[in-house]
């Protein structure tokens, strides 16, 4: 099935979605990798308010290549990071904030539990970035600047961003997992 | 007579390559992704090939970077015994960096692997790294390969026991199945055997520039089957095509050693070549 969502996301945006859906986006995403997700823990501890709402959010794993013009930033490529780095940190996000999208690549180990009834996960193909920067239609803003261009936190508006296939749904399916536990099984064949 | 660099002119081509290098893939490259396309089987995964094939198409017209992560910057460097440049060509390389960082531009992605400070320019302590190699003749030949870290990432290195020789397509299958979508597959497999600690990851990052249309001895064919059985696909999704190629390189080693180092390449095999000087 193929779906087309308007951000802010609602719930019942993407409980209706299966693993293996084709996805494209309209609306508001924000990149946030590493450092940036080190950061919003860090503060949600400290109990400080962000510079920005997660809540119905799409959150992009990204670290974009921008260039700056006298009009402001203009997006020169930007295409998914592994988001596999950020697995440990997205369980206490989801639990702060309801994030209902995360768009990344090569899927996330061990979180499917802490995306149940809440989020979806969203693989767009990886290195695809002179593509998403064409989806990518202005850089609204950008936050945390300090940390670097590719782990600040921009925010963007996309048009039919896309197309992303939901790799873990929001009922627990996760596709990776699933390919993972196949492959284990031929390897385990081919060591007998 | 040695031939004779100018020094200003060495540094515009050395931009120039990395552009080229980071802007359009080896067409052998192109290739083996429009074989891996045409021949998958699963809608998910061909639809990945598709999204693949659009990009390189989209960067190459636009002149832009096939993907936003442009890698930290690996050069290879043949310097013919009778070629005398005349001036310090590490510094140049890394002033050529420095210029097609701005240009290009590139993303800013060399830091201090303790402070994490970016330099923002790609150059830095080691960086780029920068692997020399005498040869005789009166020729100079650079290679750049902009290495993403998604790939490099994944990669591994093990110091096998001897009597272990058989275990080594297992350890690439282990590697590949841990690795998973993570590398943006599908993959190159580089694989050096032998030589020392370092000098297996050397092999094994050498054997990435390779053609992938080269004939493959039967060892090679023999892994790149059993990695393409595992199914994990394009983008990690599921798929029959999980690398488009295996290549090895072996070096002697120590009766007592078998270091195996597995580097894995995404599907962005970028590099590209430029030679300085005379006809051989």
């Amino acid at each position: 099935m193929e779906y087309h969502l308007q951000t802010p996301l609602k719930i019942e945006d993407i409980e209706k979605l299966n693993a293996g859906d084709i996805v494209y986006i309209s609306g508001e995403v924000l990149t946030a990798r590493d450092e940036a997700h080190a950061r919003i823990l860090e503060m949600e501890e400290k109990g400080e308010k962000l510079p920005f709402s997660l809540e119905g959010a799409v959150i992009y794993h990204c670290g974009p290549l921008m260039q700056q013009t006298e009009t402001g930033w203009k997006v020169i490529s930007a295409g998914p990071t592994t988001s596999g780095r950020m697995s440990k940190m997205t369980p206490p996000l989801l639990k702060a904030h309801e994030v209902r999208a995360i768009i990344g690549k090569g899927g996330m180990k061990g979180v499917a539990d802490s995306l149940k009834n809440r989020c979806i996960y969203l693989a767009y193909t990886g290195g695809c970035a002179a593509l998403a920067a064409e989806l990518i239609k202005e850089v609204k803003t950008v936050h945390w600047l300090d940390l670097g261009m590719p782990e600040a936190v921009w925010v963007l508006r996309v048009e039919k961003f896309g197309p992303l296939i939901v790799g873990i749904d929001a009922k627990g399916k996760d596709i990776f997992a699933e390919v993972r536990g196949k492959a284990e099984k031929v390897l385990e064949r081919l060591q007998k | 007579m040695s031939p004779k660099l100018n020094r200003e002119t060495f540094i515009r081509s050395i931009a120039d390559l990395l552009r080229k290098a980071e802007i359009e893939l080896p067409d052998d490259v192109v290739e083996a992704l429009r074989k891996a396309e045409a021949r998958e089987e699963s809608p998910v995964a061909k639809s990945q090939l598709q999204a693949i094939l659009k990009n390189i198409e989209l960067a190459k017209n636009h002149g832009v970077p096939m993907c936003q992560d442009t890698g930290i910057m690996i050069f290879f460097v043949e310097l013919g015994s009778e070629f005398h440049p005349g001036f310090d060509l590490e510094a140049a390389i890394r002033e050529a960096a420095a210029l097609a960082t701005r240009e290009i531009p590139l993303r800013p992605n060399a830091v201090d692997p303790l402070t994490r400070k970016n330099s923002g320019n790609n150059t830095g302590a080691g960086i780029p790294d920068i692997h020399w190699k005498l040869v005789p003749g009166k020729q100079l030949r650079v290679t750049v390969a902009p290495k993403g870290a998604g790939s490099e990432n994944m990669s591994a290195l093990r110091m096998l026991n001897p009597t272990e020789v058989g275990s080594i397509k297992n350890f690439v299958l282990e590697t590949v199945i841990n690795a998973g979508g993570m590398p943006c597959p599908p993959l190159t497999l580089g694989v050096g055997i032998g030589g020392s600690f370092d000098k297996a990851a050397r092999l094994a990052k050498e054997t990435l520039l390779e053609p992938l249309d080269n004939p493959m001895s039967d060892f090679e064919k023999e892994v790149l089957e059993a990695v393409n059985s595992l199914g994990i696909g394009c983008m990690g999704l599921g798929g029959s095509t999980t690398a488009l190629a295996v290549h090895m390189k072996t070096a002697h080693c120590h009766t007592a050693s078998l270091p195996v180092a597995i580097n894995i390449q995404c599907w962005a095999n970028r590099h590209a070549s430029v030679v300085f000087g005379g006809e051989e």
